[in-house]
C-alpha cells in the first residue's frame, strides 16, 4: 500500500516544528512502527535526519508509544497501543498525520518524543504502599476477594503512556492519577495510606500544571488499556473525603 | 585466574541461613557514607536500589529509558514461581530448587539455585504487600498455575501481566526511595563505560541521551542489572532497546562473560512474517496449560495448509500428530522450552509446518474449550449436549484466563484464535548466560556485582518457565541488599570517590572517541541493516541447532561484519544531541563483539546441553546428549580481541545425581 505520511518534526524543546510531508511503501501486516522503520531507513539511505519517537517492547505494555495519529491517541483501532496498531486498519492511498502527544506539561524533545516526567513525580507523591522489603506478612494471610483483586488489576493495568492527557481537551491527567488511587486505595494493603496517598497524588498533578478534569471521557475513550472514569470517580469520593476527614470509602 | 565461587560451607539447606547469620556488617551510620550505583531499573536493579535506599544507602540509578517504569521486565507474561506448596500438590524447596537444576540440565551453581528456591516465598509475600494485584480463588487466596518442566503448580501470576505488575510494584518501591532522597534516579541515561580505580569498580560514565553530554559518576561499588543479550539475534522477543553495551564495557574492563553461548528459544512465538519485521511476540507458555501442540501427519496436508487450501480445522483427529504428547507422554504439552523449541523445528524441518514460510506449528484450544465448557455446563446444571453452548461457555472460560493473549495474537496476526488454533513457532528469548559471578553475585572485579538476567549463575544450560521474574526479585530484594555487605564492610573507611581522578578522565576520554568515531563515520549502511545482517548470522549459525563447521564459518562472517560496519556505517546526526541512531550504533558495535563470544563458546562447548544444542551429540532418538565428564564447568571468557581466553569453574554436585535429563 502507498501512503502519504505528514509527521511532526522539531528538531529539539527550543526549535519550532512543522509538519513533513513523506510517501511510503507499506504492507498490511507491519505495525505502525515497523511502517516507520521502512520509513526511517528510507531517510537514512537518503542521508537525511530520522524521525525520532519513543518505542521499546511493541508489545503494547512498556508505554513508550507517543504518537498522535490522525488526531487520535494511538490512532484508529481503540484499546490498542501505536505498536500494536496494524497497517491493515489503513488503506492503499491514505493521508496519515503523526503528531506528537499535545499537552504543555508533556513537552516535545525531538519530533514525536516528550517528555512525561510529570507521571513519575505524581507516583513519587504517594502511588506506593510504604512497606520496606523484608516487613511483609505471609501472602495469604490478608485474603482478598477474587473481584476486588479483578478491580484493583484492572486499575494497575495503565501503562503511564500518557493517551489519556494527550486525548483530554483540558489536558487533564485525572485518569493516570486516579487509576493508581484507585489500584492501591481498593486493597487492604493500601488502605492505611489512602488518606495520605489520594490527597498528596491530587496535589501533586495540580502542581505539575495538568488540567482540570471536566468528564469529558475523551481519556477513557482513547486509553489503550481502556481503563474505566469510574476510577476517577472512586478518586473524586476519596480527595473529598480526604480534604473533610470524612468516612473513608 | 582463580574462579572462586566462594560458596559457604555447611548442608545445602543451612548455607544461605548460616551465612547470612555471620556476614560482615554494615552498620547504620556508614551505611549513610557509602555510595552504590545501580545500572538498570526492571526487576532485578529496581527491588535492589529501592531495598538498599531503603537500608540506608546512598543510590544513585540509571535507565536508558524515559522512565524505570518501561524496563523490559514489564513484558513478562505468565508468572512467577514461588515454594509456597499452596496448592498441597508436593511442592518444597527442595523440589523447585531440583526442577531448576534439572531445568538447566545440570550446568548451574547447586548453592545459588538452592538460595533461590528459598528466598521464592518472601518474594511473593512482599509483591503482595506492595499491593500486586495477583489472580485470587473465591476464597480470597492466591492462586496458581503450571508451568513447563514441572509437576506442580506454584506459578502466581496476574493475568498475563506478571511481569508488569511486579514491575510497578518494583517501581513503586523505587519511587518512594526517590522521594525520600536515598536514590537518585537518573532516566534516559546510559553506562557508557565501567571506571576501575585501584582495581575496584568505583563509578562509570554515563551519556545523558537528551544532550549527547558526557557525565562521570563514582561510587563506592557499581551494581549491573541491565538484562539480556538476546537482541544479538535482532529479532528476539526483547524490546528494541535491550542491549549488551552495560556488560560488554565491564567485560572490556576484565570481568568474566559466562557460558555466553546459552541462549533460551521460546517455543511459542507468532512467527515472522516478512523481512520489515522488526521484532517477536511472545505467546505465553501459561497458553501450554491448555492448549495442544500439533502439526499434520501428512505432507500433503501442511502442503495445501501452507498454499492456503486448507485450514487446521479441516485436518480430521486422526490426520494430527500432537507430537510433544506422542514423544513426551508425561510432561505432554509442558515439557520445558528447550524440548518443545527442538521438537517444533523437527517437525517444521521434516516438512509438516503450517505457515507460508513452512516454519509454524499449531497450538490448539479446541480441546480445553470443550472441556472447560462441558465442566461450565454441568455446573451451571445446563444441556451438556448443546454442542453450540458448550463452545460459548468454554470460550468464556478461556477468554477469562488468556483474554489479552488471544487479542494481542488476533491484533498481530489478522486471525481470530478462539476460531482457528494459534500458529507459533520458536524465537530467542532469554539469555542464560552473563557475567560470570561468584556466591556474593560479585563478578571477578572487585565492587562490580551482576543480578538478574545479566548475569549467568541460576539457571544453566535452560531456564525454567516464570523464573525469570523469581530470580530477578530474588537478587534485588533478599539478596544483595546482604551480599554487598561482604564488600562495603571493608569500605566503611573509604572517603567518597572523586570523580575528577585520572581513572575518571581517562575512561571519559576513551568513551568520547569511541563516540565520535561512530558519529563521524560516513559510510552508506544503516546501523539497523548491520544489526539485521548481525541477527541473521548469529541464528543461522548460533542458533537452535549448531555445529562445528558452521560455528567456525560464522565467527568468521561477524568479524568480517564488523570490519564493514566500521568502515561503511552511517550515523547521521551529531553526538552533542538527542541521538536515537548513535545509541543504536554504540549497542550494535558491542553486539558485534560479544556475538563472537558467543559463538566461540559454542564451539568450546563440544555437548549439547539445555538450550545449546550441537548436531555432533544426539542421542539415538533425537535427544540431546550431555557430556559429563567433560563438561561439567561454566566457562568464563576474558575477552581479547584476537584470541578470548577460556577460564573453567568445575560444577560440584553434592546433593544432586547427574542424570538424563528425561521428559519421557
Amino acid at each position: 500500500m502507498k501512503l502519504t505520511l505528514k509527521v511532526w518534526r522539531q528538531k529539539n524543546s527550543k526549535a519550532k516544528g512543522e509538519l513533513e510531508s513523506y510517501q511510503v511503501e507499506a504492507s498490511e501486516h507491519m505495525s505502525f512502527l515497523e511502517m516507520m522503520d521502512v520509513l526511517n531507513e528510507q531517510l537514512i539511505v537518503e542521508k537525511k535526519s530520522p524521525i525520532a519517537f519513543d518505542h521499546d517492547c511493541r508489545e503494547g505494555i512498556c508505554g513508550s508509544c507517543s504518537m498522535t495519529i490522525n488526531g487520535s491517541p494511538h490512532g484508529p483501532q481503540s484499546g490498542t497501543t501505536t505498536c500494536q496498531l496494524h497497517m491493515r486498519k489503513f488503506k492503499d492511498g491514505d493521508t496519515i498525520v503523526v503528531e506528537p502527544w499535545r499537552s504543555s506539561v508533556f513537552p516535545v524533545i525531538k519530533d514525536l518524543t516528550v517528555d512525561r516526567g510529570a507521571f513519575d513525580r505524581i507516583i513519587q507523591s504517594g502511588g506506593y504502599i510504604s512497606v520496606n522489603t523484608g516487613q511483609a506478612p505471609d501472602g495469604n494471610a490478608i485474603p482478598i476477594e477474587k473481584d476486588l483483586a479483578s478491580n484493583a488489576f484492572d486499575a494497575a493495568a495503565c501503562i503511564g503512556c500518557g493517551a489519556c492527557v494527550a486525548a483530554c481537551p483540558n489536558g487533564s491527567a485525572m485518569l493516570f492519577t486516579a487509576a493508581k488511587v484507585s489500584h492501591l486505595n481498593q486493597l487492604p494493603q493500601g488502605k492505611v495510606e489512602q488518606t495520605r496517598r489520594t490527597a498528596s497524588m491530587v496535589a501533586q498533578m495540580d502542581k505539575e500544571g495538568f488540567g482540570m478534569c471536566s468528564n469529558v471521557g475523551a481519556c477513557e475513550a482513547e486509553c489503550p488499556k481502556e481503563i474505566s472514569i469510574e476510577h476517577i470517580a472512586r478518586m473524586n469520593r476519596e480527595y473529598v473525603a480526604s480534604i473533610f476527614g470524612g468516612r473513608k470509602s | 585466574m582463580n574462579l572462586d565461587s566462594k560458596i559457604p560451607a555447611g548442608a545445602l539447606g543451612d548455607k544461605w541461613t548460616d551465612y547470612k547469620a555471620t556476614m560482615p556488617l554494615v552498620a547504620p551510620n556508614n551505611k549513610r557514607r557509602l555510595d552504590v550505583i545501580v545500572i538498570g531499573t526492571g526487576l532485578a536493579g529496581a527491588s535492589a536500589a529501592a531495598t538498599m535506599g531503603e537500608l540506608g544507602y546512598n543510590v544513585k540509578a540509571f535507565t536508558f529509558h524515559d522512565s524505570p517504569r518501561r524496563a523490559h521486565s514489564i513484558a513478562a507474561q505468565g508468572g512467577i514461581n514461588a515454594a509456597k506448596n499452596y496448592q498441597n500438590d508436593g511442592d518444597s524447596v527442595y523440589r523447585l530448587f531440583y526442577d531448576t537444576i534439572k531445568g538447566g540440565d545440570y550446568r548451574s551453581r547447586e548453592a545459588n539455585v538452592h538460595r533461590l528456591a528459598e528466598v521464592s516465598a518472601d518474594i511473593i509475600d512482599q509483591c503482595v504487600a506492595q499491593g500486586v494485584p495477583f489472580a485470587r480463588e473465591y476464597g480470597g487466596l492466591l492462586e496458581n498455575r503450571s508451568f513447563g518442566g514441572v509437576q506442580v503448580s506454584r506459578t502466581f501470576y496476574a493475568r498475563g501481566q506478571t511481569g508488569q505488575q511486579l514491575l510497578i510494584g518494583a517501581y513503586s518501591a523505587l519511587s518512594r526511595q526517590i522521594s525520600t532522597g536515598k536514590v537518585t534516579m537518573y532516566n534516559r541515561h546510559e553506562m557508557m563505560d565501567l571506571v576501575m580505580v585501584d582495581g575496584k569498580a568505583r563509578g562509570i560514565i554515563a551519556r545523558n541521551l537528551l544532550t549527547g553530554e558526557l557525565e562521570r559518576h563514582s561510587a563506592h561499588c557499581v551494581v549491573l542489572a541491565t538484562g539480556g543479550y538476546g537482541n544479538v539475534f535482532y529479532l528476539s522477543t526483547n524490546a528494541m532497546g535491550s542491549n549488551v553495551t552495560a556488560a560488554w564495557r565491564a567485560v572490556k574492563k576484565g570481568a568474566l562473560m559466562a557460558n555466553p553461548c546459552f541462549t533460551q528459544i521460546h517455543p511459542t512465538c507468532i512467527p515472522v512474517s516478512g523481512d520489515y519485521q522488526s521484532k517477536l511476540t511472545l505467546m505465553s507458555e501459561s497458553l501450554r496449560n491448555d492448549g495442544r501442540v500439533w502439526v499434520p501427519k501428512k505432507k500433503e496436508d501442511a502442503v495445501a495448509i501452507r498454499e492456503g487450501k486448507k485450514t487446521a480445522l479441516d485436518i480430521a483427529e486422526g490426520d494430527r500428530d500432537y507430537y510433544l504428547e506422542r514423544r513426551y507422554p508425561a510432561f505432554g504439552n509442558l515439557v520445558p522450552r528447550d524440548v518443545a523449541s527442538r521438537a517444533a523445528k523437527v517437525a517444521c524441518d521434516q516438512g509438516n509446518g503450517v505457515a507460508p514460510t513452512g516454519l509454524a506449528v499449531f497450538l490448539d484450544f479446541a480441546s480445553a474449550i470443550q472441556r472447560y465448557g462441558k465442566s461450565a455446563a454441568h455446573s451451571q446444571g445446563l444441556d451438556e449436549s448443546d454442542q453450540a453452548l458448550i463452545k460459548k461457555l468454554g470460550e468464556q472460560v478461556v477468554e477469562e484466563k488468556y483474554g489479552n493473549l488471544f487479542e494481542m495474537y488476533e491484533k498481530i496476526s489478522g486471525e481470530n484464535p478462539y476460531k482457528f488454533p494459534m500458529k507459533i513457532y520458536p524465537a530467542v528469548h532469554y539469555t542464560m548466560g552473563g557475567l560470570w559471578v561468584d556466591y556474593n553475585l560479585q563478578t571477578n572485579v572487585e565492587g562490580l556485582f551482576a543480578l538478574g538476567e545479566c548475569n549467568f549463575s541460576d539457571h544453566g544450560a535452560n531456564r525454567l518457565g516464570a523464573s525469570a521474574l523469581m530470580q530477578g526479585l530474588a537478587d534485588g530484594y533478599f539478596v544483595i541488599p546482604y551480599t554487598i555487605g561482604t564488600f562495603l564492610s571493608k569500605e566503611i573507611r573509604t572517603p567518597e570517590i572523586a570523580n575528577d581522578s585520572p581513572e575518571f578522565i581517562k575512561a571519559e576520554k576513551e568513551t568520547a572517541d569511541r563516540i565520535n568515531r561512530l558519529a563521524n563515520s560516513n559510510g552508506s549502511q544503516s546501523v539497523e541493516s548491520f544489526h539485521r545482517r548481525l541477527g541473521k548470522i548469529m541464528w543461522e549459525y548460533c542458533g537452535m541447532s549448531r555445529n562445528a563447521d558452521g560455528l567456525t564459518k560464522g565467527r568468521k562472517m561477524v568479524r568480517e561484519l564488523r570490519d564493514e560496519f566500521y568502515k561503511d556505517v552511517f550515523v547521521p546526526g551529531d553526538a552533542d544531541e538527542y541521538n536515537p541512531e548513535l545509541e543504536k550504533a554504540l549497542r550494535v558495535a558491542d553486539f558485534m563483539e560479544h556475538g563472537e563470544l558467543m559463538i566461540l563458546d559454542a564451539l568450546d562447548r563440544a555437548e549439547s546441553c539445555g538450550g545449546h544444542f550441537r548436531e555432533e551429540y544426539v542421542t539415538e532418538d533425537g535427544e540431546a546428549k550431555r557430556n559429563d565428564a567433560d563438561f561439567t564447568y561454566v566457562s568464563a571468557w576474558e575477552w581479547d580481541d584476537n584470541d578470548p581466553k577460556l577460564h573453567k569453574e568445575e560444577l560440584v554436585f553434592d546433593n544432586v545425581e547427574l542424570k538424563t535429563r528425561s521428559y519421557k
